[in-house]
């Protein structure tokens, strides 16, 4: 198990390794740096000035020594820091990414409760009602855009209803209830779409798995249909269900870029938005990565959940 | 399959497909719409109609106008022809470089494999939106870097599928029947492999094609597509968020726009999936 974990996390330097060069060449193939956006607020500095700003944030060294002591820095742990505010970019990120946390793991609660009961539903009552339903919803959430299906929330509950602020955000510590209420309407967001994806898979996987002969052991031993069902048939149709969790995890941040962007909230997506906006190198560089390693993480995690939901898997 | 009809069994099986019937219609629609937009539209997308802003749908105006009176229906119109024109250059370049990429590397296997491989991991780790963002925020919006900028993201999937393929391909006997009669590796990969590699890479395309529309969508959403005036879908939406109190219709119609082209694309590739490969068929 230790050595499966540790085999897996070095495979992941290769691939973080290219996420980190392809990051860094992008921010610098085109025209413009911080420099000059930063400049471009007020007139008239002169060119010696911009040169001597380019050598303080050692924009004048090659791209190879650059990118050498950026990652040197950051295999200490040290991201940068921010060449706009001066700001640790690892402080910062400390300081957003709960939020990102709390909307990603809030949206996948949403999404897990309504898809399991709608999968299985649908494929215990297959060609029914119900089953049709799921379809429907499973294709809608494929094609509804995350920030569309926002401004419908936004419009039902928020300003027509006003039950719940259409944006901003309340951090967890200073007034849990507010929190919550600011962050409701963002999670459906998130969640109701990814919901579409696991229903599709979670019927199918369900489908398969009660046609299999171990069910209809059970079934014949007399066992009661919600023991079946529950215990030996959904165990093993969530198998496929935590892969596409595992894969969508990196999609889900992605979507939570814009759905932090229409809610205002203050997480990793708007940090990176903010920083690609400014050309902040470091912040950019350090977001990316930060992103990236989230992605591979849960992936591991992901394959490590395996072994509990079926214990016959094992890591060796 | 016969093969002097080859598209009859197939066009069968999708008219017997209900999902694929209906979108099938739906992208019909929605095509003949983009294509004939300046046929169609009622008005000049672009023209300002200050008395008639932020009305709802009336005679004059079918599905109301903007804060600036313009005509919605007309610019939704437009819109679509932007964002299905960007979607098909992308899923075409994509299926390109990735297919071509994947195919080669399934073939050949090897060092080639490792290294193309190993690229299509790093493009998948990548966070797709934020590598489209600042592919966009560094070059600028517009249509060829929307392009760029939506089909990199393409290019890890395509390889997968494609190398997947080929790798299955590979081992089938009429490629070492092909092998042993001499032909060349050009010839046995667009001859054999390519076509019996073609099913998912089409159902991949189909509905990648649905992506596109969602990620252009996004995009400009953001303010990183096209500049305004021109319209695009996503900046519709965003644009018509200040005003949603006063008319929801700003935001609501293209959004329904956008739903209504993806849902028609996801439609029709699901049943294609069904109707080209019945192994991959959804239970």
């Amino acid at each position: 198990m230790a050595s499966y974990v540790l085999q897996r996390l070095l495979a992941a330097i290769p691939t973080l390794f290219g996420v980190a060069l392809i990051t860094f060449l992008l921010m610098r193939a085109v025209p413009g740096d911080v420099v000059t956006s930063l400049v471009g607020l007020e007139a008239n500095v002169s060119p010696e000035r911009m040169a001597e700003l380019r050598r303080l944030f050692g924009l004048d060294l090659p791209l190879h020594v650059q990118f050498a002591q950026w990652l040197g820095a950051v295999l200490q742990g040290d991201l940068g820091s921010s060449l706009r505010t001066g700001r640790e970019v690892a402080q910062d990120l400390a300081l957003r990414f709960p939020v990102t946390l709390q909307l990603t793991l809030m949206g996948l609660l949403v999404a897990l409760l309504i898809a399991v009961p709608l999968g299985v539903l649908a494929a215990i009552r297959r060609g029914s009602l119900v089953d049709y339903f799921a379809s429907l919803f499973a294709i809608l959430g494929l094609s509804v855009p995350g920030f569309f299906l926002a401004l419908l929330l936004i419009l039902l509950f928020a300003l027509a209803l006003g039950w719940l602020p259409p944006a901003g955000f309340v951090p967890l510590r200073e007034n849990p209830l507010e929190n919550l209420r600011h962050m409701v309407l963002p999670s459906l967001s998130l969640g109701l779409i990814l919901a579409g994806a696991v229903t599709r898979i979670l019927r199918s996987s369900m489908l398969e798995v009660l046609s299999r002969d171990y069910i209809r052991t059970a079934r014949a031993k007399g066992l009661s249909e919600r023991v079946v069902i529950f215990r030996h048939a959904l165990r093993n149709a969530l198998i496929p269900v935590a892969t596409v969790i595992g894969i969508q995890f990196g999609s889900l941040l992605g979507g939570a870029v814009i759905i932090e962007q229409v809610f205002s909230l203050p997480g990793v997506g708007r940090f990176a938005l903010e920083g690609i906006n400014l050309r902040d190198y470091p912040v950019v560089q350090g977001t990316v990565l930060f992103v990236a390693t989230a992605a591979v993480l849960v992936n591991l995690l992901v394959d490590l959940l395996y072994s509990l939901i079926d214990p016959r898997i094992r890591y060796e | 399959m016969n093969p002097s009809t080859p598209w009859t069994p197939l066009l069968k099986a999708l008219l017997r497909n209900r999902s694929a019937l209906i979108g099938g219609l739906i992208t019909l629609t929605v095509l003949l719409g983009a294509l004939l937009a300046p046929l169609i539209a009622p008005w000049d997308p672009l023209r300002f109609d200050p008395p008639n802003r932020l009305s709802g749908p009336s005679p004059e105006h079918w599905l109301g106008t903007d804060q600036y009176g313009r005509d919605l229906f007309s610019r939704v119109l437009f819109g679509a022809r932007f964002s299905l024109s960007v979607a098909a250059v992308s899923v075409l370049a994509g299926l390109l470089v990735g297919g071509s990429l994947g195919l080669l590397a399934g073939y050949f296997r090897g060092g080639f494999d490792l290294v193309i491989s190993r690229l299509a991991d790093i493009l998948i780790a990548y966070p797709a939106i934020l590598l489209a963002i600042a592919f966009l925020a560094f070059l600028g919006g517009g249509f060829a870097n929307l392009v760029l900028a939506i089909s990199v993201v393409f290019v890890g999937p395509f390889i997968r599928v494609a190398r997947a393929a080929a790798l299955m391909v590979r081992e089938e006997p009429y490629v070492e029947a092909a092998q042993a009669m001499g032909a060349s590796h050009t010839r046995i990969i667009l001859r054999t492999i390519l076509p019996n590699a073609a099913a998912p890479l089409i159902v991949e395309a189909t509905l990648r094609f649905a992506y596109a529309v969602l990620a252009e969508a996004a995009l400009s959403f953001l303010g990183l597509g096209i500049q305004p005036p021109f319209p695009a879908l996503g900046s519709m939406v965003s644009e018509g968020r200040a005003f949603l109190s006063l008319s929801p219709w700003g935001s609501l119609v293209p959004g329904f726009a956008i739903v209504l082209m993806v849902l028609g694309f996801n439609l029709l590739g699901d049943g294609l999936r069904d109707a080209l490969d019945p192994r991959l068929r959804r239970l």
